[in-house]
């Protein structure tokens, strides 16, 4: 792993990150931007990992780091889906365009 | 050219194929299969630069908790081989030019930047993440550790709250 380079790393997760950003414009169905959120999230831990490897090794602040972005996914998702599953059980759909009710 | 460098390429297009596949495909089952392999091809990653507890946690949490949670939550919500609609064509053009430009910016800014390596040893035992972790002096992370327990408990509660069929909804349906 010493000879890839870190940029080489960091190219990788920015078109991680860009990919969720894409599918979470793009799809309108709420699990499918559920999964787009994870994408973004693990490319944000790939970038903390990576800049505590090459730049900063004596202390284990990235990882910290993506430890805390985990546990909180952990929670952002068990929530999220409590919400779908709430919002399907009302409109019977879990597409964003569906649920106008709290529109305008 | 060794070894790694070969493998840090194939697990890198590995992730790439299965994240575009992940936000481009019709069936959303086949979505969370693909999502769960870019996230196993993320842990390998994390193994090849040794952080092991890292791709430990990467594989026990994401591939094992959230992907099976939002599995669980496709069958709940769909159809089994149901088709979910595909985007407008303009929808697509508008998302992937944001996205375009956005990486457009980042590379533009990444690439001419040149990071100087550190050549220290990084020591990533479970040991020493132990202790720097719950130190609470020398900058430990054993405050933040408190807060995401507390964290975790009131997220456990509100989904709980949240997803409760209460008798009243019933009687409107």
């Amino acid at each position: 792993m010493e000879q890839v380079p870190l940029v080489h790393i960091l190219i990788l997760s920015s078109i991680l990150f860009f990919l969720g950003v894409y599918g979470f414009f793009a799809r309108r169905n709420m699990l499918m931007m559920l999964m787009s959120t994870e994408l973004i999230l693990n490319s944000v831990n790939i970038n903390f990992i990576a800049f505590n490897k090459y730049l900063f090794p004596h202390q284990l602040e990235g990882m910290f780091f993506s430890m805390f972005i985990i546990t909180v996914a952990a929670g952002e998702v068990s929530l999220a889906i409590a919400i779908i599953i709430n919002l399907y059980r009302r409109f019977k759909t879990v597409d964003v365009e569906d649920t106008t009710t709290m529109k305008y | 050219m060794n070894i790694e460098t070969v493998v840090f390429y194939l697990l890198s297009g590995m992730i790439l194929t299965f994240g575009v596949m992940t936000v481009t495909t019709r069936h959303i089952f086949r979505a969370a299969i693909y999502l769960l392999f870019a996230l196993i091809g993320i842990a390998g990653i994390y193994l090849m630069m040794e952080m092991n507890f890292m791709a430990a946690l990467q594989v026990v949490i994401y591939v094992g908790g959230i992907v099976v949670l939002i599995i669980f939550s496709i069958f709940l919500t769909h159809q089994v081989g149901e088709k979910v609609s595909l985007p407008k064509p303009r929808q697509v053009i508008q998302s992937a030019l944001v996205a375009f430009a956005g990486l457009a910016l980042v590379l533009a800014v990444l690439i001419p930047m040149g990071f100087e390596k550190s050549g220290a040893e990084c020591d990533s035992s479970v040991k020493n993440i132990g202790m720097q972790l719950l130190d609470y002096k020398n900058f430990g992370y054993v405050l933040p550790f408190e807060v995401i327990s507390v964290f975790l408990l009131a997220a456990l509660i509100g989904s709980i709250v949240i997803a409760i069929k209460s008798n009243n909804s019933e009687e409107n349906n």
